[in-house]
């Protein structure tokens, strides 16, 4: 009886139902999506094995080369854009001066906004026709852009909304991390004759940087996941210039019933997320400072 | 009293607050205006009146109140959910010693290091064998739990002073009601700043409920709002009329908890 009212009994009651959702719904489905992509399934008729074909099959597939060069393209612009203009903002925002809590909201707002009512929102302000965003470039004295719908155009401006979108939650990031800077560390920088360019670059961008790694991180997972604001947009369009992995995964596997290529797809991702990450892990070991 | 004169960063500071409210501003405005003053080029910037018919459009040619209802329900479930499994699973890793913590704890915080499109097509298929496509269930149960709430209650309580724990133990106190007596009423701004990431979350969760649900009185908010925008293609004012319906209520949430609510996501560092 006494093995009854031990600790392990206790521990092993506590994490059991966690411990079982997290196995139906996250540990069997890692594993089962990787068997998955040995196979083919169309999600009705039983599968059966086709050994390495869906891998074989992406190497070939012009779609996937597309939608990996358009991920690529938006997650380089999108992590340095978002960042640094975050970080920008943020320095500006760090301040008391009148009106300051306005130009905050302002900035935080989208971040309450979700996925597909900023897309719907940008749908109009970058329509052709009656668009603001047409109205604002003429007034400016430039002409007329598709953007959306402009095959050269339709992944840029993705870039903006997502950036408009999300700017708010890395400024959040960086306010409380300036915040946390030690007031004395700025005036000893002022002491010894450092200007406010020499104090930001050698003083706060250094203490920045958990933050800043941080930011990348989950930038960069995020953005090589974009779907909701793709599908709530250009569809993958016009003429494939927005069609990014997750989108195709999607696509081929419940519009195109291919669950089997699908998952191909997602243990590419998969293998490329991790390999990013770990990689700007590497990277940030001797670029990042913790303070003690 | 000396004249100072206004700061220079409203240079830079008014222009960025105009460009980032602008498009709310105009979807506002434009969800005011008749279709005819929709569609002029220079747009109508300022309208003459109010028209409300947008709103009603909306509301009369989509269920709203049922989406509402699924987002409230999903949300509202999934949260509390959380907070009671995450609380006990991340007490019994902070405080109690058991058999295979260690590499259930890894384990578990593996599915972490995996995105949900990684797994989406097995998850489909777990939830069609329970029979729940199509189901508001078919959004609950996968989020029951999420490692990350186990994660971050476990580093809070671990920084809680265990003396007072030791104490309650010694007189008696089980372990559940040392958690519920003791570690849970310390933890609220874990707790706190958990549900709101959680429920920002699953209001805003978009793929999943796409995949799983197909009838529209089933759907949630979003994915309501998204068939919303293919039924009504270039009929801007009502499109914007229920994309202001939908996203009003997490935006005045944020204006009436801002504070808090931008503590929550500087101290988690997370957005859906």
């Amino acid at each position: 009886m006494r093995f009854l009212r031990s600790d392990h009994v206790t521990g092993w009651l506590l994490v059991l139902p966690a411990t079982l959702v997290l196995l139906v719904f996250g540990l069997i489905p890692i594993g089962w999506s990787a068997v998955l992509s040995f196979q083919h399934n169309d999600l009705l008729s039983p599968p059966h094995w086709v050994g390495a074909a869906n891998y074989q099959a992406l190497r070939h597939d012009p779609v996937f080369r597309k939608s990996i060069h358009n991920t690529v393209v938006y997650t380089v612009l999108f992590v340095p854009i978002s960042i640094a203009a975050a970080l920008g903002v943020a320095v500006a925002l760090n301040t008391r001066i009148r009106g300051i809590s306005v130009y905050r909201t302002a900035v935080f707002v989208p971040v309450a906004v979700s996925t597909v009512a900023t897309a719907i929102i940008f749908n109009w302000v970058f329509d052709p026709t009656y668009g603001i965003a047409n109205w604002l470039l003429n007034e400016l004295g430039i002409s007329s852009q598709g953007f959306f719908q402009d095959p050269d155009q339709a992944l840029y401006s993705i870039v903006a909304m997502t950036v408009w979108g999300w700017i708010g939650f890395d400024v959040i990031i960086y306010l409380a991390a300036l915040q946390g800077i030690p007031q004395e560390l700025l005036e000893a920088a002022a002491i010894d004759g450092a200007g406010r360019w020499a104090t930001f670059r050698s003083v706060v961008l250094p203490l920045l940087s958990p933050a800043t790694l941080f930011l990348v991180v989950w930038s960069t997972i995020n953005a090589l996941q974009l779907f909701d604001e793709i599908y709530n947009t250009t569809r993958g369009g016009p003429l494939q210039s927005t069609t990014v992995v997750v989108y195709y995964l999607w696509q081929q596997a419940f519009q195109f019933f291919q669950a089997g290529y699908g998952a191909a797809i997602a243990e590419v991702l998969l293998v490329a997320i991790l390999v990013v990450t770990l990689l700007q892990f590497l990277v940030s070991r001797r670029a990042v400072h913790y303070t003690s | 009293m000396r004249f100072s004169w206004p700061s220079p960063r409203h240079l830079f500071l008014a222009p960025l607050a105009l460009i980032m409210a602008a498009p709310l501003i105009w979807m506002a405005i434009t969800s005011i205006e008749t279709p005819d003053q929709a569609r002029q080029f220079p747009p109508v910037l300022i309208p003459h009146g109010i028209d409300w018919h947008n709103y009603t459009r909306a509301v009369d040619s989509a269920p709203f109140g049922a989406w509402y209802m699924n987002s409230i329900i999903v949300s509202l479930v999934v949260v509390v959910s959380n907070l009671v499994l995450c609380s006990l699973a991340a007490y019994a890793f902070a405080r109690v010693r058991f058999f295979g913590s260690n590499v259930l704890f890894i384990a578990l915080l593996a599915t972490l290091m995996v995105p949900f499109q990684v797994i989406l097509i097995p998850t489909f298929l777990i939830v069609r064998h329970m029979g729940l496509i199509d189901n508001v269930a078919a959004l609950i149960f996968p989020n029951l739990v999420n490692a990350f709430g186990i994660f971050m209650l476990r580093q809070f309580f671990r920084t809680l002073p265990i003396e007072l724990e030791e104490a309650a133990r010694i007189d008696g106190c089980s372990r559940v009601g040392v958690l519920t007596k003791i570690v849970l009423p310390l933890s609220v701004p874990a707790l706190s700043t958990l549900a709101l990431i959680m429920l920002l979350w699953t209001w805003n969760d978009f793929l999943w409920p796409l995949v799983a649900i197909n009838t529209e009185k089933h759907m949630t908010l979003q994915v309501g709002l998204s068939t919303f925008q293919g039924q009504h293609q270039t009929q801007w004012t009502v499109l914007m009329a229920g994309n202001v319906l939908a996203l009003l209520p997490l935006v005045v949430a944020f204006l009436l908890t801002q504070r808090s609510f931008v503590r929550s996501i500087a101290a988690s560092g997370v957005k859906g």
